[in-house]
């Protein structure tokens, strides 16, 4: 890609990791950092920015710019940050509670833009860093140190909600699969604007095992339905077909394989990737797994640094003595 | 027919309607006529915070207030020497600010049975003799302006429209002011409109004959030129003058600038004028809330931008975290509070001062910031650029707590020459070895500035407790201690230039020590009090965190220390717990800025105390 010839390595930091023994940030952490390299981009022009929580410790892992910020806002300095500075590729680190909870609405905002960020939201369904309360994503009836009589909220759809934002790039994936998560950073890493990947992550503490079925070798083959671009969207035993223009999940010996429908993640219209979204709920039972969306359309920061050449390159740069002096003015000898 | 023309050394006029009259705007032209005379002025809006309140309500009732003079002009002067009221509501809501002998004109086909009681009139002030004691000029300016319009193809009530500039066209003949910059104004206002331009043109000219030829005016009036320092003047209002502080900030320092901003009354005047102005590189970013306001301008700061957001009292309070992590971060911010009456919504479109504690304490943990306030509307330029050269030599978040009477206000200023602008331009870190991201200039305490993009300095930064130097996260009790002192030490060591007193004779006993947006009225006050043989001294706060060095020696040369403020004695209270000084508080909140005769009369009761 370039001469830069970085390793894993060159991205760590010297600083001792501090998550609980077993945690999935461990594993994100690592395919992250062994991803780095084949940016092929310079330490320097990578930032690492979070919120609060256990996920937002992240950027302190890694060595490039980082700032752990305050809870929920990071995608608000983020925004201001790759507006101003588009030569810089920006990461944001966010968790299930910083990301959907307190910031839900910085996030939403930032995917409506697409503004060139690439959010990875660790889901995890609990509040670790607090020890242990539900979540905007845990399923209702979850009980918790808050919840002793059973959560009563109807969770939030992570992939849902940002394609109701109307993002321009969403992915799942999963923190113990390397290669899966390794191929959507690469992907969301070629897409111009936002990309959200919502990454599915144990805590062993306080919610351990909440995505047992899609990790187990014995389970997860039929539980997982592949998201690939040219693809038949299907799991070792089910595949998804489109029954009176609604998707439905059928078991793969009840249709032919002709019926199964082939993913087009450039689909424009986000009602398709939606109708995909909307196949899983808590329950895991059929969950897509990969992009659900990769459409193009123009990145934020692009359009605001070109009303600014334009009004250069039209009026010519600004003169301040000119501006001083605009509008009525008078002399006073 | 000859008419008498009369030498004034000043005059107050009011403009008064209903929020949808276009008052804003005729007193705004007036404004500019008489700036271009050269007469110096000072201005005053005053509208609801309703867009359109119901029709001929006394709720709805918008005015605009100007005082000219041929001499040095400190307020927009205390009570109207002329009131033009378009509306029944209009002449209800301001007569009592009208001193007997005061001129009146009001629109006389407003003045209808349906309107009167709509406000509580029984009988017709024009008709009843109520209004006896002032000059009235009942004038059917609505029905004069339909028929002077007649000519043209507009509706009755587009021609109505127009009324407001019959009403300036009389107002400019009385006065002897210029024709020209209107009329310039109007076509380039409706250049693509010739209707609405025709009629807006020629409501103006049949108002001004209508002074010149009725027998209703016999006498009109001059006001000769104020004396002013010779050079290039314009008029300016305190948001403009605020953003193009921020635009000649961004020059002098050759950062880019980045607004944050979410709309609010008062403050988005700002954001308004700096979204012009594209082509200096300025970014304007309308965020989805308060808290992305800042943020983004904290984001950008980080990249090396010189971060702004602007804002008013409740938008402050929601950027309160964020602030703190600028304190923590230890970057370079600005963050504008054009402070309106609170608490709550409070009032949106008035003026009040009562963030000043928010912006001192408003955060959690020990989280000082640097609070600057400027004096008037022309001093929002300067204040700008004290502010961004503050935040950026000591990488601290600075307030500027400006106000609606400052930021809507306006007076001429002579515009300065590039070439006496400070030298605003900063050094960020550089390429090195074993980069300690919170090692510290010795002189200000500053942590280096050091953006991404910078090879081998790569460094993780947060809102955790920092360890001295290396800036990795730290929780031993004795680093927190000592980084808590040292960021306060930072902000206590900010170069600020002393306090001037203004005390003629050397003998005055009494200090009069005003913030922000006061100045006007207190200067006025001062004047006058000295022109009554009175003994009084005058000094005026615009660093108020960190407070100049020579502010304990000060007021510990004065018996007594009168503070205006329209809240209630939030300067006093940090002048009383940092230099144990006794403080006699003047305080008000009423949405308004004070008079002068207020502060005569308070000074007054603590010279004979």
């Amino acid at each position: 890609m370039t001469d830069l010839t970085l390793t894993k390595k060159d991205f760590t930091s010297d600083q001792e990791v501090k998550w609980c023994p077993g945690c999935g940030d461990y594993s994100i952490l690592s395919t992250v950092q062994s991803f780095l390299p084949e940016l092929g981009l310079p330490r320097e022009n990578i930032v690492f920015i979070s919120g609060i929580g256990c996920s937002s410790r992240f950027p302190y892992y890694l060595e490039t710019f980082g700032i752990h910020s305050i809870h929920g806002r990071a995608p608000t300095l983020a925004t201001g940050l790759a507006i101003s500075r588009p030569d810089l590729t920006v990461f944001v680190i966010t968790g299930d509670g910083d990301a959907l909870s307190i910031g839900g609405n910085h996030l939403i905002h930032a995917l409506r833009r697409n503004v060139n960020l690439k959010i990875l939201l660790f889901n995890n369904r609990i509040y670790g860093l607090t020890k242990g309360q539900y979540s905007p994503t845990s399923e209702t009836g979850k009980v918790t140190k808050s919840t002793p009589a059973g959560s009563l909220d109807t969770p939030f759809n992570p992939i849902s909600l940002a394609l109701g934002a109307e993002a321009t790039f969403v992915a799942r994936s999963i923190d113990s699969d390397r290669k899966h998560l390794t191929d959507t950073l690469r992907a969301a890493s070629l897409h111009k604007g936002s990309a959200l990947i919502e990454i599915y992550q144990n805590c062993p503490i306080f919610n351990d095992d909440a995505y047992q079925i899609v990790k187990d070798a014995d389970t997860k083959g039929s539980a997982t339905l592949q998201l690939v671009h040219g693809e038949p969207i299907k799991s070792q035993t089910h595949g998804v077909i489109f029954v009176n223009g609604a998707m439905k999940v059928v078991p793969l010996d009840s249709v032919q394989e002709s019926e199964i429908v082939v993913h087009n993640a450039n689909t424009l219209d986000p009602s398709y990737a939606f109708a995909l979204s909307r196949l899983s709920g808590s329950e895991l039972v059929h969950v897509p797994i990969g992009v659900f969306r990769d459409v193009e359309r123009a990145e934020y920061g692009g359009l605001v640094n070109n009303q600014i050449a334009e009004a250069i390159a039209s009026q010519g740069a600004g003169d301040l003595a000119k501006l001083l002096s605009s509008g009525d003015t008078w002399e006073v000898k | 027919m000859s008419k008498t023309v009369v030498s004034l050394h000043q005059v107050t006029i009011r403009f008064a309607g209903d929020s949808g009259d276009g008052m804003q705007l005729t007193g705004d032209r007036f404004t500019m006529d008489t700036a271009s005379l050269g007469n110096d002025l000072s201005t005053l809006p005053n509208f609801p915070a309703e867009i359109r309140a119901p029709q001929g309500t006394l709720a709805g009732v918008s005015s605009f207030q100007l005082h000219f003079a041929d001499h040095h002009v400190q307020t927009p002067g205390d009570a109207p020497d002329v009131l033009v009221a378009m509306n029944p509501a209009a002449l209800k809501a301001n007569i009592k600010d009208l001193p007997r002998g005061a001129t009146i004109i009001v629109d006389s086909d407003e003045f209808t049975t349906r309107n009167l009681t709509k406000v509580g009139y029984e009988t017709n002030p024009l008709e009843d003799g109520s209004l006896d004691s002032y000059k009235v000029h009942g004038i059917p300016l609505t029905s004069m302006t339909v028929t002077a319009l007649s000519e043209l193809t507009l509706s009755r009530k587009e021609a109505e429209r127009s009324k407001n500039m019959f009403a300036l066209g009389l107002l400019t003949w009385m006065y002897h002011r210029p024709t020209e910059s209107t009329e310039n104004f109007l076509n380039a206002k409706f250049a693509k409109k010739p209707e609405v331009l025709a009629a807006n043109l020629l409501a103006f000219k049949t108002g001004w004959n209508y002074g010149e030829t009725t027998e209703d005016f016999s006498v009109s009036y001059e006001i000769a030129p104020t004396k002013m320092a010779p050079g290039k003047y314009r008029n300016i209002s305190g948001n403009v003058a605020m953003a193009y502080g921020l635009i000649a900030a961004s020059k002098q320092s050759e950062l880019k600038l980045f607004l944050g901003s979410y709309p609010i009354t008062p403050a988005s005047d700002i954001l308004h004028e700096l979204s012009k102005h594209k082509k200096f590189g300025v970014i304007t970013f309308q965020a989805e809330d308060e808290i992305a306001a800042v943020g983004s301008a904290l984001g950008a700061a980080y990249g090396g931008a010189l971060g702004v957001t602007t804002t008013s009292g409740p938008g402050l309070a929601l950027k309160a975290e964020m602030i703190g992590l600028a304190v923590m971060l230890e970057l370079p911010l600005i963050i504008i509070d054009v402070q309106r009456g609170g608490p709550s919504t409070g009032l949106p479109t008035k003026t009040e001062q009562a963030d000043l504690l928010q912006a001192m304490y408003g955060r959690n943990g020990e989280s000082p910031c640097v609070v600057l306030a400027p004096a008037t509307p022309k001093d929002c330029f300067n204040i700008a650029m004290e502010a961004a050269r503050i935040a950026t030599t000591y990488r601290v978040p600075v307030f500027i707590l400006s106000d609606g009477y400052i930021a809507n206000g306006s007076e001429p200023w002579k515009i300065p020459e590039q070439a006496d602008l400070p030298d605003l331009r900063v050094e960020f870190a550089r390429t090195q070895e074993n980069f300690l991201p919170y090692a510290r200039n010795p002189e200000t305490l500053a942590r280096p500035w050091a953006v991404p993009g910078t090879k081998g300095i790569e460094h993780r930064i947060g809102g955790v407790e920092k360890a001295d130097k290396t800036g990795a996260i730290s929780y031993d009790p004795a680093n927190h201690d000592f980084m808590v002192r040292t960021r306060a030490a930072k902000v206590a060591g900010v170069s600020v230039p002393d306090l001037e007193v203004d005390d003629p004779t050397g003998d005055a006993k009494v200090l009069l020590l005003g913030w922000g947006s006061t100045f006007g009225p207190i200067a006025a006050a001062v004047e006058a009090l000295r022109e009554n043989g009175e003994s009084v001294a005058q000094a005026h706060l615009k660093y108020i965190n960190p407070f100049p060095k020579n502010l304990g020696d000060v007021l510990a040369k004065y018996d007594r220390v009168v503070v205006p403020e329209m809240n209630l004695g939030q300067l006093a209270i940090l002048l009383r717990s940092q230099y144990m000084k006794d403080i006699t508080g003047y305080n008000q909140v009423r949405g308004l800025p004070f008079s002068t005769l207020e502060i005569i009369e308070a000074t007054m009761a603590v010279l004979n105390d």
